[in-house]
């Protein structure tokens, strides 16, 4: 079943939705939001893509599977643990740049940690609806 | 000392990605690995055998005394040769006897990692760390046992020995600890200082329980020898070496470390001698019925151990020379007679002693070999196993006037049987007509005929020379093990006719005439298979079956595989558990005066919560009840949001999204709704259901009786912008005070993910389901 409203209104929302999910993961440090809520939200995102042009095409402009960005979301939080033993501190030390980037305000080994999250809860939330969703009886 | 330890894992770890490389012709560069290690310790003979002593310190856990500490002295630079010698050997016989194997670089990692592992055991000087290398080698060696895992055999002694070791490996675990714990160290080295406090502690007995059984398990001491000829399951490279130079003689290594420390008392001598002297006896009359090469070679091998336990467990002067010296003897002589038999398996295709004869025609090399190895097992003069054998019944004719007489009948019977035992399998298959069927058994690479020829004919340039050897290696060796100097002198000749000679010569003369008397058959394995019954192996059996239907009904009570009962069970355990716990921290009160008055809102959004829920109970469409929890996960979202928590609310939205696309997704798949329950299960699970929710609003109303703790809150909040320069305090505590924490929830998440992936994805074949 398609339906041209909800895949219209998917066109317009998918990109609204994504771009809402990177900006909860940016602000998460200073006001509500974060890695794991954003990661659901970009999830969403895709899910509503899938309601509205079938599982097969979300799966194309995703261009690979989901579960490949498990392990990138791993490593990269993995990587902002361990960073800190490079200069000699304690594994998760808060590491920041010293002057705030524009638009995306301050930078620090934290939120590369929240990246991190945000891909994995994509890349877990869409591998297990989508396994599903794709399995034939 | 670290590096050479660590090589074998390191190495062990770039097999995985680069196991294709094991597979062309640069894998001879793996015997590097061993040979490098073996060549690093020569160079350390000449300083050791003067006496000096190596120690390596790397911080490991210093706050719990672990440490990597490592020391390198007789005792030790004796056993490391020995596994990198005797590893560099197996290393080249192995590439050659796998050669083609579709899983050799898996088979060369795990061999790697074991030989890692023993060098740690055998090197460490923390108590501790040698337990962490000790398990490491029970491990190893249950995928070294195991390799060939389509056998179901194979797959099974895999597991016994994995289970026997481990069981040992526990109780060892526990002895050192007490060790620990009443000496206050973990240090060999220290603790050789405390052995007065140790031996008089009331927990000695149980510590000295506790280490033996480790010992025993892994040095397959009767009761725990029956692991070991089922190892026998194993490639042959693999029983070559961990029966010969490395795993089993572990448990011996560990006797001889902890004899300066705990050793020396009666209870040490008693049990030791007993324990020892009753499987020397025990395996090598056993491996005179057997009819498999690699039966008897165990069994030999069993006694063997035996012979060092009982050398250990009398703990003189003589005994702990003559230990020193028989590891070596055995090692050279049994590597070597194992290699050989995997030579014949590998070239004729059987190992069944009534069959093989003559082979000395087709193998005239590898029979020079087997021979020689036989001859030193044998102990004639000139041979290296003359020497060990003199020196153990020195040991025993010096032994206290009321033992020594029927210590050395011990000896001298186990010592023919051994005789026996090292002809059958090295010389019968030689010996005699060359059947037919085996006149175009050819020669092997020379990869595999050499190492066993060098090892063998090591026993004989060491026999030729044992004083220069004595000195070198086994001088120190004994000194360590002893804790004080043993001047020990070995020669081949002492100048007289002496009773030790006379006895050397008499156990010769017994065994030859036993061997040319007696012949293996089916026969007589059948005989001896009869006392089965009473064998510990029968007994452990029956305790293992006992077990398992245990867990298997145990399992099948708590595990029945419908998702309802698992539910049922968690949520009546948690209400259980908090009922309780509720029941015994006294009344709950509701304080109505500090109540904030309602709102339209808030009575609007209950009213619809509890529409809601009552649609969810009564309907009779899934897809209808799906849609109605959703509405009531959104009424809490707007509950937070009245409350003032967004990041609450905006989790709990996103999530409820989803599990209800899940849940769709899911049921859309299952078949029509029909009813099968019974109206007495619906009560039940109501009554489960209501009881669970009482108790949890129970609870959150006695969380306002409790007088508040700020603490925690207040540093959350004085510090989140401070430490970690965040204003949102939950995120922070997420990403940066409780990071960890988070970071391992992701992994769980990954896990579920892929398990449902794998689960969903599984395609079997129609003849692999069972």
């Amino acid at each position: 079943m398609r339906s041209i409203i909800l895949q219209t209104a998917t066109k317009y929302l998918l990109p609204i939705l994504l771009l809402f999910s990177v900006f909860l993961l940016l602000r998460g440090h200073y006001e509500p939001g974060g890695g794991f809520v954003g990661g659901l939200v970009a999830s969403i995102a895709f899910v509503l893509h899938s309601f509205a042009f079938g599982t097969e095409n979300t799966m194309k402009i995703l261009r690979r599977k989901p579960m490949s960005l498990i392990p990138i979301g791993l490593g990269i939080a993995a990587l902002s643990v361990i960073a800190p033993t490079f200069f000699g501190l304690p594994p998760m030390t808060g590491l920041w740049f010293e002057e705030p980037i524009p638009v995306i305000g301050m930078i620090g080994s934290s939120l590369f940690f929240d990246l991190g999250v945000y891909l994995v809860v994509i890349g877990v939330v869409l591998t297990i609806l989508f396994t599903i969703s794709l399995t034939e009886d | 000392m670290l590096l050479t330890v660590l090589l074998g894992l390191i190495l062990s770890i770039f097999l995985v990605p680069f196991g294709k490389f094991v597979k062309s012709k640069w894998s001879v560069l793996l015997t590097l690995v061993p040979g490098l290690i073996f060549v690093y310790y020569l160079f350390h003979i000449s300083s050791v055998s003067e006496g000096s002593v190596f120690f390596q310190h790397t911080d490991w856990i210093p706050s719990l005394g672990i440490n990597f500490d490592f020391k390198l002295d007789g005792l030790s630079l004796l056993f490391v040769l020995l596994i990198s010698g005797v590893g560099t050997a197996i290393f080249f016989y192995a590439l050659s006897y796998l050669k083609g194997h579709p899983f050799i670089d898996r088979f060369f990692g795990y061999l790697c990692l074991f030989m890692a592992a023993m060098m740690g055991v055998v090197l460490s000087d923390n108590i501790l760390l040698l337990f962490v290398f000790w398990e490491l080698t029970s491990i190893s060696s249950f995928f070294l046992i195991g390799f060939n895992n389509d056998n179901q055999d194979s797959r099974k002694s895999a597991l016994t020995a994995l289970s026997i070791t481990g069981i040992g490996g526990f109780f060892l675990l526990a002895g050192l600890i007490l060790i620990g714990n009443v000496a206050g160290t973990f240090s060999f080295t220290e603790l050789i200082d405390k052995r007065d406090v140790l031996i008089n502690h009331n927990l000695y007995p149980a510590i000295l329980g506790f280490v033996f059984l480790g010992a025993f398990t892994k040095s397959a001491q009767f009761p725990f020898h029956f692991w070991l000829p089922g190892a026998m399951k194993a490639p042959t490279p693999v029983s070559a070496y961990l029966h010969s130079a490395t795993m089993v003689k572990a448990g011996i290594y560990l006797l001889a470390r902890f004899f300066p420390i705990l050793g020396g008392t009666d209870l040490w001598m008693y049990t030791l001698v007993g324990v020892g002297g009753f499987t020397m006896l025990y395996a090598s009359i056993h491996s005179l019925f057997r009819v498999d090469l690699k039966g008897i070679l165990a069994y030999s091998t069993i006694s063997a151990l035996g012979i060092l336990t009982f050398l250990i467990g009398m703990g003189t002067k003589e005994s702990i020379i003559a230990a020193s010296v028989f590891v070596l003897v055995h090692a050279l002589y049994k590597a070597t007679l194992f290699l050989v038999t995997g030579i014949i398996d590998h070239e004729t295709g059987t190992r069944d002693i009534t069959v093989l004869s003559g082979l000395r025609k087709v193998l005239p090399p590898v029979f020079l070999a087997s021979g020689l190895a036989a001859l030193s097992s044998a102990g004639l003069p000139l041979t290296f196993g003359f020497i060990g054998k003199d020196l153990i019944y020195e040991a025993t004719l010096h032994f206290e006037e009321n033992w020594a007489l029927i210590l050395t009948i011990l000896a001298v019977v186990t010592n023919t049987g051994l005789v026996v035992a090292g002809f059958l399998a090295g010389l019968k298959p030689f010996t005699g007509k060359l059947p037919q069927s085996f006149e175009k058994v050819h020669l092997p690479y020379k990869s595999m005929w050499i190492p066993p020829l060098i090892l063998a004919v090591l026993g004989l340039v060491f026999g030729v020379l044992p004083g220069v050897t004595g000195n070198l290696l086994n001088h120190q060796a004994a000194n360590a093990i002893l804790g004080q100097e043993t001047s020990m002198h070995l020669a081949i000749w002492h100048g007289s006719v002496n009773t030790v000679l006379i006895l050397s010569l008499a156990t010769l003369a017994c065994g030859i005439f036993i061997y040319l008397s007696f012949k293996p058959s089916y026969s007589k394995l059948q005989f001896i298979e009869k006392f089965e019954n009473l064998s510990p192996k029968h007994i452990f059996k029956g305790y293992a079956v006992d077990i398992f239907r245990f867990s298997t009904w145990y399992t099948n009570k708590l595990h029945n595989g419908y998702l309802r009962s698992y539910h049922l069970k968690i949520i009546l355990f948690a209400e259980i558990l908090l009922g309780y716990k509720l029941w015994i921290s006294g009344p709950v009160s509701i304080d109505f005066s500090n109540l904030s008055t309602l709102s339209i809102y808030e009575v609007g959004v209950v009213l619809v919560l509890i529409g809601a829920l009552f649609i969810v109970v009564t309907t009779p469409s899934r897809l209808t009840s799906v849609v109605s929890m959703s509405v009531i996960g959104y009424c809490i979202c707007l509950i937070y949001v009245f409350y003032s928590a967004p990041d609450l609310a905006m989790t709990q939205f996103s999530i409820d999204t989803l599990s209800t696309v899940l849940f769709v997704l899911v049921l859309y798949k299952l078949p029509g709704f029909i009813n099968f329950t019974g109206k007495a299960v619906l009560y039940r699970d109501g009554i489960v259901a209501l009881g669970f929710g009482a108790i949890l609003s129970l609870i959150a109303l006695k969380v306002n009786n409790e007088p508040v703790v700020k603490e925690i809150t207040e540093f959350y909040g004085e510090n989140s912008y401070l430490l970690a320069k965040g204003k949102n305090v939950v995120n922070v505590i997420l990403v940066d005070f409780r990071g960890i924490d988070t970071m391992f929830e992701t992994v769980v998440l990954s896990i579920a993910a892929i398990g449902v992936y794998s689960l969903l994805r599984l395609r079997l074949k129609p003849t692999e389901k069972e």
